[in-house]
């Protein structure tokens, strides 16, 4: 799974968690969003808008109950994003 | 980190936030005057941070009603409108709501946060979707878990980005449950409803609007938006509560959809819980009498709130897009929330803080709700009050 779509969803959201943040962690697929990046939740919401309008798709937030990692999220948007 | 490790963090994220441990959430009130004012500690405050809307708190219609009920039927139904019966006072109440509304079907729940949970679950399901607003009230938010169907989110009161998840949803929309609120608690500002009942036609989604603010504020008779905006007959189902206007406990959810009444036998947070007590459901029931015909009410609640709204303004606050009875002075940090909060309860006037994240985009917020017993005077005062700690917060 590491086709052209996936490595842009994957920029796509370091970058803007990076600017979200402001930390100086490094961030990596397997960094954990909310342990690590202390994403609130309410940030984390907002973040799916955007990627939703970014990828034209839906992304229902209940799905992200088994989000934890960056990975995780990449992945998530890219199943939808490649069934639509 | 155990369970209650966990527990501790956020208790020390929030002693952060309040580092001298200033009781701003949960104050305790002492003695309780009148619809405007009580004790707390050694302080007689005015109260601008309740949803007493009507000011109708200590009206005799109500009290007596409450009274007579408690003699009558005693303290409380001990137990479950399904396993336990309904009362003639539920039933009458339930009546009295749809005929408020020109509805077919009304249902009381325990409480608000019921209503809300008990309707979006009952209505939708898994491989069902709901929009709802992004500033949507916790009991949409929890109402919409609760059900298990797909939760999507539109940015707050905005209708082209409402029809653009539209759009994205396809086929789906068939099975999708649209949530606004008539008055929203943050800012006290409405929905834009006639954009989204346009919506609505275009796309032939269930629309579903909750007045737990508006109800008694808005409209003629005081149904809420969908009556101030004449919309009644488009929207699907309105959710309320007694908790803000009607100054008791409860919910209520109308319809002209006839399967409203299914509810009743799907619907968890209608079915497992006790209903409402007898004195509840008596004061309500009389306060929604006073609501009804309450156009002297409404007309000294919009004198007090344009009055205060505007010397808000004026004063160089950052306000909300609509006057109302929800009045936000938006601040840029709690830091700067704390401190105004705090000497405005050092000037006797106690209003609510809230804070990131409970307050949209980072911001906090230091709300008052002003109601229809309050007096020009005391309005004056507050908004003097106000004006002169501008400067301090700057
Ligand atoms: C928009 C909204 N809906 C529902 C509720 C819940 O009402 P209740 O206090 O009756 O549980 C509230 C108030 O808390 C609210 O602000």
């Amino acid at each position: 799974m590491t086709d052209s779509k996936y490595d842009e969803i994957m920029q796509l959201l370091c970058d803007r968690l990076s600017s979200l943040t402001n930390t100086h962690i490094e961030i990596t697929p397997e960094t954990n969003l909310i342990s690590q990046l202390s994403i609130d939740s309410i940030k984390l919401l907002n973040l799916i808008m955007e990627v939703e309008d970014a990828f034209d798709i839906s992304i229902p937030i209940n799905a992200l109950a088994d989000v934890q990692t960056v990975r995780e999220l990449v992945d998530l948007i890219y199943k939808i994003k490649t069934t639509a | 980190m155990n369970l209650l490790e966990k527990l501790d963090a956020a208790a020390a994220a929030r002693k952060a936030l309040l580092p001298d441990g200033v009781g701003a959430f949960g104050i305790p009130i002492e003695e309780v005057y009148s619809a405007t004012e009580a004790r707390i500690g050694d302080r007689r405050v005015l109260l601008l941070g309740t949803n007493n809307y009507l000011g109708l708190t200590f009206a005799p219609e109500c009290i007596s009603a409450a009274h007579a009920a408690i003699d009558r039927e005693g303290t409380g139904t001990t137990g479950s409108r399904m396993a336990n019966g309904s009362y003639h006072g539920h039933r009458a109440l339930e009546k009295e709501f749809a005929e408020f509304y020109h509805c077919t079907s009304g249902i009381v729940f325990t409480t608000g946060y019921q209503a809300n949970l008990g309707t979006i679950s009952g209505l939708v399901g898994s491989g069902d979707t709901v929009l709802i607003d992004s500033d949507s009230h916790a009991s949409i938010y929890d109402g919409c878990i609760l059900s298990g169907a797909d939760i999507v989110r539109f940015k707050h009161n905005d209708v082209a980005d409402l029809e653009k998840r539209l759009r994205r949803l396809g086929d789906r929309v068939e099975t999708t449950l649209v949530i606004a609120e008539g008055i929203y608690s943050m800012l006290g500002d409405q929905a834009p409803l006639a954009d989204i009942v346009r919506l609505k036609k275009a796309y032939q989604f269930t629309l579903l609007l909750d007045e737990a603010h508006s109800l008694g504020v808005l409209g003629e008779t005081g149904q809420g938006l969908v009556e101030k905006t004449g919309l009644l007959d488009e929207v699907d189902f309105i959710t309320g509560t007694f908790s803000k206007s009607l100054c008791s406990i409860g919910g209520y959810c109308v319809s002209n959809h006839p399967q409203l009444e299914q509810l009743r036998y799907v619907s968890h947070p209608y079915i497992f819980t006790a209903s409402p007590s007898p004195a509840t459901i008596a004061s309500t029931r009389a306060a929604l009498e006073l609501l009804r015909k309450g156009g002297h009410l409404r007309k000294q609640l919009w004198d007090n709130c344009t009055q205060l709204y505007e010397k808000l303004k004026q004063s160089g606050y950052v306000v909300g897009p609509d006057p109302g009875p929800v009045i936000a002075a938006i601040l840029d940090t709690p830091q700067q929330a704390l401190l105004l909060w705090r000497n405005l309860l050092e000037h006797n006037i106690y209003v609510n803080l809230i804070l990131p994240p409970a307050a949209p985009e980072g911001k906090s917020l230091v709300r008052c709700s002003v109601n229809a017993a309050h007096t020009p005077e005391q309005m004056s005062y507050v908004g003097d009050v106000f004006s002169k700690l501008r400067s301090l917060v700057n």
